[in-house]
């Protein structure tokens, strides 16, 4: 599948002194600018041709996984393919080179297309509006719970509503948003059938209850049926929902956070609207609110000079837009200029490649190929809260193990000696030995089978050979990696050789 | 694996030995079991007051965080210091040279809220 396995050394370890190439002019001494005491004379840079440097990082490309290469049923990160007419509009000359300092009159094609994402967003998840400004996940609960905080503030409720309640079922980062803003957080067991029970977060609402912290479906991959009774109870106590959009790809189209009750939410579009994921890359998490919020969203909105706004979706064709600053109950701005709207075009292309109905089309999709998978290999490994799952669903190999000392961390390696990215494993905490696939809309029937037949495989092997799969990886450029070593004696810096040893 | 007598256990798989109105506490082998290669540590500060059932703490495995309840109250005598450079000793022998901390207990009573072996036991093999 891939060139041969090259061996890379470190940068710092190869070229020698002199090598860089000089295209440019060279700089001034340093000394002539800075201060004699912050100069370093040992300061052991690489020196490389740019040929050398260029090998080197593409080298190390080719050791990586990428969804570009083969499957990723990596649950909760929602990895489907990024269509690269999104990048081709994203690299529109017009909209590449504008300057974010352009004044709104040089830029009504960008603002109008903040716009009218932002006017998707709102009409296809019943908020009253969005905030495209957030960077991505973890940014907008912060982002959320901050207008939340600023809403209570606003209503002289501030220093009573300080709890956060969040149930073992919602997203992984909720809990450290919530700390991160100053709340306690309250954590929720869930019942037998993978849900939160609405007796356990009656009794744990109360007039200190700000913000209650839902996902939906939740990431055991099953829809919180009772939610409206829950949003009506956390409402009747004064608090706010909080819709986690990492699994609004389950939904998307067909259900919608906004007539669930929900007074916040977020979106990844780096999950669910195909820009890309992953890497540490930027993402962008746009913030929806219910109407009695919108004041806060952070500055800058878009303005639609001839709209409200709060309508549904609507061209924007004929209209003129401004960014308005002028918001005085905003909680201030959460990301420098227009946040990363090179992604904010790649999902409005999206959503114009698929339209609405297709969109619809979309989270069906994501939940039939979940559903196919579970159903095909439920016979030869756990799955608890075994039922129609929606976008993802959460496999054991607790009895597995029991059997065969084989973990969900060994068939994660074994699937990538097969070619797959590893689904996550360990997450959620409530499941023992877990496995967590979610294999998206954009995969064919014909990837979904060879997945299904690869897996079952595996389960086949490690019942009469457990130490194959043990030893996996041993087809990938790096073997099995001592995990335990690497966290107990993290060696994460390079050390420059000492002059002895450098000779 | 019957557990040690002579302890007392919470369903948060924490384990308590009780000398006096002196407590050790550690987590049980069900629960390194469970969470594989322990990797660090995180404990109360010496002299810090523990509500019964508080998250007190984090260990932290290959697999993932886990808070560490406190199954009783008092105020922390001692922690486990060789945890901090080996905390491969909660995997190899969670009810010895691998407890977490010592309380001096407030409250004796609350000791009743405790799980005995046998009903430990139950609920591991649940």
């Amino acid at each position: 599948m891939q060139q041969l396995a090259f061996d890379t050394p470190l940068i710092f370890d190869l070229g020698q002194r002199g090598r860089a190439n000089k295209y440019l002019p060279s700089a001034p001494p340093p000394d002539e600018f800075l201060p004699a005491d912050m100069l370093r004379a040992d300061l052991p840079l690489p020196d490389n041709t740019e040929l050398d440097v260029n090998r080197h990082f593409t080298r190390l490309s080719q050791k990586t996984f990428a969804i570009d290469l083969g499957f990723y049923p990596l649950g909760s990160c929602t990895m489907k393919y990024n269509p690269r007419i999104n990048d081709a509009m994203a690299n529109l000359p017009a909209l590449r080179n504008l300057h974010p300092f352009a004044p709104d009159e040089l830029a009504q094609g960008a603002l109008a297309i903040m716009w009218e994402l932002e006017r998707s967003l709102a009409s296809l998840f019943g908020m009253a509006a969005f905030s495209l400004n957030p960077a991505a996940g973890a940014h907008a609960e912060l982002t959320a719970l901050l207008i939340a905080k600023a809403y209570f503030k606003k209503i002289g409720a501030a220093a009573t509503r300080r709890t956060v309640i969040v149930p073992d079922t919602a997203h992984g980062t909720n809990p450290a948003s919530a700390a991160m803003v100053g709340y306690r957080v309250v954590s929720l067991k869930s019942d037998s059938r993978g849900r939160v029970s609405v007796d356990e977060i009656k009794a744990a609402i109360g007039p200190d209850t700000a913000v209650c912290m839902m996902t939906n479906p939740n990431t055991l991959g099953l829809f919180e049926d009772h939610i409206k009774e829950i949003a009506d109870a956390v409402h009747a106590a004064g608090g706010l929902m909080y819709y986690d959009g990492a699994n609004a790809n389950a939904l998307m189209g067909n259900a919608r956070p906004g007539d669930m009750g929900f007074d916040l939410m977020h979106l990844n579009l780096h999950k669910t609207f195909s820009i890309p994921h992953g890497g540490g890359g930027a993402g962008a998490g746009p913030v929806g609110v219910a109407e009695h919020l919108v004041p806060f969203l952070p500055t800058p909105v878009v303005r639609c000079n001839e709209s409200a706004g709060a309508g549904g979706w609507e061209p924007s064709e004929g209209k003129t837009f401004g960014l308005d600053f002028d918001r005085p109950d905003a909680i201030g701005s959460m990301r420098s200029f227009w946040s990363n709207f090179a992604h904010m075009v790649r999902a409005l292309a999206y959503v114009y490649a698929n339209g609405f109905a297709g969109l619809t089309m979309v989270s069906k999709l994501a939940v039939l190929n979940a559903n196919y998978i579970r159903a095909s290999i439920n016979d030869i490994i756990d799955t608890p809260y075994d039922e129609n799952c929606r976008h993802e669903f959460v496999a054991s190999a607790q009895a597995l193990k029991r059997e065969t000392g084989v973990r969900a961390l060994d068939i994660g390696k074994a699937l990538l000696d097969r070619g797959y990215h590893a689904p996550t494993v360990y997450f959620p905490l409530l499941v023992p030995e877990c496995l967590m696939i979610e294999p998206t809309e954009t995969e064919s029937k014909e990837t979904l089978d060879a997945f299904i037949a690869d897996f079952r495989a595996i389960i086949a092997t490690a019942r009469i050979a457990p130490e194959a799969i043990m030893e996996a990886p041993v087809n990938t450029v790096v073997g099995r990696i001592d995990e335990t070593r690497a966290a107990r004696h993290p060696d994460l810096r390079w050390h420059p050789p000492t002059a002895a040893a450098a000779g | 694996m019957p557990q040690p007598a002579g302890l007392l256990y919470s369903k948060e798989h924490e384990w308590v030995k009780l000398d006096g109105d002196t407590a050790t506490v550690g987590i049980t082998d069900y629960a390194q079991n469970s969470l594989g290669d322990i990797v660090y540590v995180e404990l109360p500060r010496v002299g810090a007051t523990l509500q019964q059932f508080g998250s007190i703490g984090v260990v932290e495995s290959v697999k993932a965080v886990s808070d560490i309840y406190t199954p009783i109250g008092g105020e922390v005598l001692e922690i486990n210091g060789a945890l901090e450079g080996d905390p491969a000793l909660l995997n190899r022998e969670p009810f010895g040279a691998g407890w977490l901390f010592k309380v001096k207990v407030v409250d004796q009573g609350e000791t009743g809220n405790l799980l005995s072996p046998e009903s430990y036991d139950e609920l591991t093999q649940e």
